[in-house]
């Protein structure tokens, strides 16, 4: 028996729009590749650059509860930002981010990290210094390569000292884009 | 991870009774038990109640397994779990279909599309805006917006009836 997308769609909203759901997610074009966008009833709470929908969805589970399902509505307000950035219409989010399964240290980074405006870019070491921990631009290093909701929280703004792109979760590739469309990569060694 | 295998190794020699104690999987995120079953779940409703009856049913069960998914606490006979609920929706309908008609229900003038709608109801409380939404924008019955906020459908169609009459006065 074949469900049809129309009754399947059916559901799926109404199960949104009644408030039932742990997390909605959904799958997004852009320019660096097809995007996983997950929400919860507090914000955003997931981008991934690999929308490998199964082990997605066991991750999102684990963090906020089993009751994930795929819904287009809820994230429409992140689909309709992400594509007037990548348009350049847009130079700052103004999305609720949900934080919930980052550790202290990693949610206290990722709220400064925030903060590095379109167009700049910043060191693992200045971003450590701010959080209070000059010593840690190694662990800063791990938040940014763990950041829940990258180009949202622009990990890809954060660089090495000497200039250097250094890493990026989505590849270094994708970090190249993204500094590119912001017009920053000259403030970089590229 | 060793508490669980010396639980299994302790439960071996005992009673097959102490073995159903042994931890189980939790359940799978809602989104794979929903299409792992989904096909199952409609061909069962189509059976019980004709194609058409069929799809309000659908909405109903798998809002009422929502509801319960939380508190689910294995992932065991899943299938028959939410065959059990589809066939309980179809007595449900069954039951209603053998009652009296529907009462006249609130209407709008006009529907606007769910997105506006959802909009037009924020301020509404939490059930009442739900519930508005549910009726006029995804058009679905009172017993499955029941389902959907863990109450009756009266106090689904009650809620529904409410909100509009708040959006009226709002509006004015």
């Amino acid at each position: 028996m074949t469900v049809s997308p129309a009754l399947d769609r059916r559901f799926r909203e109404a199960a949104a729009a009644a408030g039932l759901l742990d997390v909605a997610y959904d799958l997004t074009d852009s320019p660096i590749g097809t995007l996983l966008v997950a929400t919860t009833d507090r914000g955003l709470c997931r981008i991934s650059f690999d929308p490998e929908p199964d082990r997605m969805t066991e991750e999102l589970a684990r963090a906020f509860g089993a009751r994930v399902l795929r819904a287009a509505g809820p994230i429409e307000p992140v689909r309709r930002q992400l594509d007037e950035y990548f348009d350049g219409r847009r130079k700052q989010f103004e999305l609720a981010v949900d934080l919930r399964s980052a550790a202290p240290f990693s949610r206290d980074v990722l709220r400064r990290l925030a903060r590095v405006p379109h167009g700049e870019v910043t060191t693992y070491g200045a971003l450590a210094r701010a959080a209070g921990r000059p010593q840690a631009a190694r662990a800063v290093g791990t938040v940014m390569n763990r950041n829940p909701i990258p180009i949202v929280l622009p990990c890809h703004r954060v660089i090495g000292a000497n200039g250097s792109l250094v890493g990026y979760g989505g590849g270094l590739e994708r970090k190249e884009r993204l500094l590119k469309l912001e017009g920053a990569l000259d403030n970089t060694l590229l | 991870m060793s508490e669980s295998t010396g639980h299994f190794r302790r439960a071996r020699g005992q009673s097959p009774r102490a073995l159903k104690a042994a931890p189980q999987a939790a359940p799978p995120p809602f989104e794979r038990f929903y299409e792992d079953h989904r096909a199952a779940v409609l061909g069962e409703l189509r059976r019980l109640l004709g194609v058409q009856a069929a799809e309000d049913a659908y909405q109903e069960t798998f809002l009422r397994a929502l509801r319960a998914y939380d508190r689910l606490r294995h992932a065991d006979n899943l299938r028959a779990w939410a065959l059990t609920i589809a066939r309980r929706v179809a007595a449900d309908q069954h039951r209603r279909r053998d009652a009296e008609p529907e009462a006249t229900e609130p209407s709008l003038d006009t529907r606007p599309a769910y997105a506006e709608l959802g909009e037009l109801a924020g301020a509404l409380p939490r059930k009442e805006r739900a519930a508005v939404v549910l009726r006029y924008g995804y058009d679905l019955s009172y017993a499955a917006i029941g389902a959907a906020l863990g109450s009756s459908e009266q106090a689904a169609r009650q809620a529904a009836s409410t909100g509009i009459r708040r959006l009226r006065r709002s509006m004015q």
